[in-house]
């Protein structure tokens, strides 16, 4: 198209650094060097870059320069033919994305509710003493300090993760952190001297109950990973790896549905709904595939797990990355896709590399690609990284973001089995859920059925954090109680009294310590009000100050709306102001008045809001405000 | 019959002439078909109507008055203010009038507690956090549904700004921006193709914006005033206009509208002059006309200084 732009030049490491993306311009109408067939060339709809690539290009100049210029957004306007103003709008959405010089190392330090539970805010005092405020300048202008949403490190609280720009970028995440040792891995990343792998997976801190003999033999999901959590292909071979697709290649995609079917498997992202359902809508549909229309599927992975408190994905896919691999072909095999999509959040490194690592290894032993294990499927997988914007976990916010646009929802209907990634049916399912998929077919999906419960099928990872005494990720049959649960975990830490539990994270609900004989179920957890959500159980024990972790969510939800329908992006302004006079006992009128009104805006944002993200962003509040009066 | 065959026949016998004649009668636009209709409930009124219209265009047969802000006929409904909620029976939550399409047996309400409720709520959100001064519509509905938006307090955060004053012909008061999406619409696939301008930012601090907000003038806009056309708020307003509000000189019920057709090319663009005392202070273009659909180019939406400049010693 016909681009007007600015008249800033993009320097040659800016476009390097998208040309390392992109490939080399073809033509000087491409950003090129001139050359004599230029006036003769000519360009169709086809040669254009997809608009697609836009994130990761946008991640390349981040990652190589460490902001990206006016300059660079010329170049890539130029390369992928869009308007400036556009690829501005999709750049200034996005957390990770500086549009401002900032220097090339930056400590991004959580102090979300599970760190805070942990001690970030001394964390970030005496990185305040030792480097100035965050967003102040230290180590000679070369490093630089933030405070960041959850980093889904929680059961290693407090959590930080170090990102170095440059021709070689890195990351690396120290957890638990303290002010000396970020200091330290702020110096060794100017320095350049960073550790290869960006963090150590170690079962022993982060799946304590597969470390304990006993408890492992009964585990599902995570029992590879307890014995093997290298990420090797041979390793996954060894423990049934790939069985449950080859038995699904043997059923047939009729019989794989009917399997999954049976098992009752709900979603395990939040929302829980049956994945045999999404994946049924789209096998209906495959009479439409014909080779010849444009027509698709696509099998979308949504691993953005950004819910405060939340890293049971993260562990899933660090330790048992083929799982997650399997799940997806299986559903390729039964919906007709072509082409999956792993939605990886831009917080995970370690989870990204090892999620790669494991895609090549599958590609190159015939598990992934044209003719699956001979047996005529073709299916392939790519990953793209989200880029902190807690909203692209919304399933249609996450279309949008990895179609390049921002990531903004879309009003449901339709849903994404009828127009979902580029408007074709898609199924999207959470990583916990895929990885249930091959365990389903390999044992059937009656038997799956018979653990749980009749409505609550199966296992359940639990993310427990804050004051526990053994944090990580638990799975437990669903069906046992809150109370058994956190026994399970070693019971409170330090022997302290328990004030409050939140479930399902900053969308969920908390519960008061006599509600801990409620089972952990879908049915269980609705009937006191509450949800399972991502499976998040974060204790607080009586030294913490709740009005502090409320105001923390709240603020969290400022941050984190996407600003596109009204009630969200005002209702969660209103919403933190308000929580600030209440907590400074400064109410407008009287506090009874001033939470007549919270309770209004909850539920304007609940029944008005477009997305699930503005429709919960009150319901943790509202359960406390339920529970207690902590505001009189 | 066989007369007008001959006649035919012969037309397609005859030599081409040099400059092709269009051969036979002109083909009229065929009918269009009658689309199946769908029977719904409003407010407990069976209402029926075609299948494929939104819950809008239905509660406009019932003569009943929906506030929208957000929506316009021209471009695609983005459903983002919230306004237009109605009340779905089997619905978790409320749903836009303005997008939603009628499905048979949707049992609806338009004037609900939990309707009223958020509408107020959405009112009272926009007026508490931008200038709704210039969209009387807004007034009208906030009486309606009660909204109180001093009821936040008079230290929240609200979206005040300096206007944008970069260049001869209109301005940008985003302090009056409601993120309608509009003119982005305008500016991009739904009118104009120009793309100058895009929702950046995220949040509360989502906005309009120019790449890097730079000034327009440096921006890939071609001041169709497209956007000016569409806002709902006055937050994009003619500098003429702005000049005069400033000087306190701008009154409505002292111009006059008139509709004429554009004298610049051979469109035939209609425009609609509203002139005070003499001068012409702004041109806009009827919504519904076949040409522009409400859109114009910078000729036919600024380029009459000429009328009004005289030779200097001439009067009217």
């Amino acid at each position: 198209m016909d681009l007007h732009l600015t008249s800033a030049q993009s320097t040659a490491e800016e476009r390097a650094a998208v040309d390392a993306e992109l490939g080399p311009p073809d033509s000087s109408w491409q950003g090129g060097q001139r050359q004599a067939s230029d006036t003769r060339a000519a360009f169709n709809d086809d040669q254009r870059v997809p608009r697609h690539r836009i994130l990761p290009v946008l991640h390349s100049l981040q990652n190589r320069v460490g902001w990206i210029s006016t300059g660079a957004l010329n170049y890539v306007a130029v390369r992928m033919d869009l308007p400036p103003a556009e690829i501005y709008g999709v750049a200034s959405f996005y957390g990770m994305f500086s549009l401002q010089p900032r220097p090339p190392v930056v400590a991004h330090v959580c102090d979300d509710i599970a760190c805070f539970a942990r001690g970030s805010d001394k964390l970030c005092t005496e990185l305040e003493h030792r480097l100035g405020s965050a967003g102040s300048t230290c180590s000679g202008g070369r490093a630089t300090w933030l405070r960041s949403q959850c980093l889904g490190l929680c059961e290693r609280a407090p959590a930080m993760l170090v990102r170095s720009a440059g021709t070689q970028s890195h990351e690396g995440v120290l957890a638990p952190a303290s002010a000396e040792a970020v200091h330290f891995l702020m110096n060794d990343a100017v320095a350049g001297r960073m550790p290869a792998e960006p963090d150590s997976f170690s079962i022993h801190t982060s799946v304590p109950q597969a470390a304990t003999k006993d408890a492992a033999g009964q585990l599902r999901l995570l029992q590879r990973l307890s014995r093997s959590s290298s990420g090797h292909l041979e390793e996954y071979l060894r423990f049934d790896g790939y069985e449950g697709l080859r038995k699904s290649l043997d059923l047939g995609p009729e019989d794989t549905l009917r399997q999954l079917s049976a098992s009752r498997l709900l979603g395990r992202g939040g929302a829980a709904f049956p994945t045999a359902k999404k994946w049924e809508a789209l096998f209906l549909q495959r009479y439409l595939l014909r080779e010849d229309s444009p027509r698709a599927h696509y099998v979308v992975c949504n691993a953005d797990e950004s819910e405060p408190g939340t890293f049971k994905d993260r562990i899933l896919m660090e330790g048992d990355p083929f799982a997650v691999l399997e799940g997806m072909t299986i559903a390729a095999f039964v919906t007709g896709a072509k082409q999956g999509y792993i939605y990886l959040r831009g917080e995970y490194p370690l989870a990204a590399k090892r999620m790669q690592l494991a895609i090549d290894s599958a590609i190159q032993s015939r598990f992934l690609g044209n003719n699956i294990v001979g047996r005529g499927l073709n299916f392939n997988i790519e990953i793209r990284r989200g880029a902190g914007a807690y909203i692209c976990g919304e399933e249609t916010a996450l279309f949008n973001s990895i179609e390049g646009f921002r990531g903004e929802p879309r009003n449901k209907p339709p849903f994404p089995t009828q127009s979902g990634l580029f408007r074709q049916p898609t199924a999207v399912n959470n990583v916990e859920t895929l990885v249930n998929v091959p365990n389903i077919i390999r044992e059937g999906g009656a038997t799956y059925a018979r653990l749980g419960t009749q409505d609550s099928t199966g296992t359940r990872l639990f993310c427990l954090c804050g004051h526990v005494a053994r944090p990580g990720v638990y799975e437990t049959a669903m069906g046992m109680t809150l109370r058994q649960l956190i026994d399970l975990a070693g019971g409170i830490a330090g022997g302290k009294t328990l004030q409050a539990v939140l479930l399902g994270g900053a969308a969920g609900a908390f519960v008061s310590p006599h509600e801990l004989d409620t089972p952990l179920t879908f049915e269980g957890t609705r009937a006191i009000g509450a949800t399972l959500g991502s499976g998040v159980v974060m204790l607080f024990d009586s030294t913490v100050d709740l009005r502090l972790i409320l105001l923390r969510i709240a603020s969290f939800f400022r941050h984190e709306t996407c600003g596109q329908c009204v009630p969200c992006r005002v209702g969660v302004v209103r919403q933190q102001e308000s929580l600030q006079r209440l907590t400074k006992a400064k109410p407008l009128g009287s506090t009874t008045e001033e939470i007549a009104v919270l309770r209004e805006m909850a539920q304007a944002m609940r029944d008005a809001s477009i997305c699930g993200l503005g429709q919960t962003a009150a319901s943790a509040l509202e359960s406390a405000l339920r529970r207690w009066s902590l505001f009189s | 019959m066989s007369d007008r065959r001959a006649e035919i026949d012969q037309a397609l016998d005859a030599p081409q002439p040099a400059i092709p004649v269009p051969r036979g009668p002109v083909p009229l636009t065929p009918p269009r078909l009658a689309r199946p209709s769908v029977e719904i409930k409003i407010d407990g009124k069976s209402v029926s109507v075609a299948e494929g219209s939104t819950i809008l265009d239905a509660t406009k047969q019932l003569d009943i008055d929906t506030p929208t802000l957000c929506f316009i006929e021209s471009l695609t409904p983005v459903n983002v203010c919230r306004v237009c909620v109605v009340e779905l029976e089997g619905s978790r939550t409320l749903v836009p009038a303005c997008s939603r399409k009628v499905e048979p047996n949707m049992s609806i309400l338009t004037d609900s507690e939990r309707v009223r409720l958020s509408r107020r709520l959405v009112l009272e959100f926009l007026a508490s956090s931008v200038d709704l001064s210039t969209a009387p519509a807004m007034q009208e509905y906030m009486e309606r549904y009660g909204a109180h938006p001093e009821r936040f307090g008079t230290v929240c955060a609200t979206l005040a700004q300096p206007v944008k004053i970069d260049n001869d012909l209109y301005v940008r008061d985003y302090g009056k921006c409601v993120l309608c999406y509009k003119c982005v619409e305008a500016c991009g696939v739904d009118a104009q193709n120009t793309f100058a301008i895009a929702v950046a930012g995220r949040g509360f601090s989502a906005h309009i914006a120019t790449e890097f907000d730079v000034p327009l003038p440096d921006s890939a806009c071609v001041y169709c005033g497209n956007c000016i056309g569409v806002c709902p708020t006055g937050a994009l307003m003619f500098k003429s206009e702005y000049d005069m509000r400033q000087a306190g000189t701008w009154d409505e019920t002292r111009q006059t509208q008139t509709d004429t057709i554009c004298p610049y090319c051979g469109v035939g663009c209609e425009l609609t002059v509203h002139e005070q005392e003499g001068r012409i202070v702004r041109v806009t273009s009827p919504l519904h006309h076949s040409v522009t659909h409400g859109n114009l180019c910078i000729k036919g939406r600024f380029g009459w200084q000429f009328v009004q400049i005289q030779p200097a010693g001439q009067k009217d």
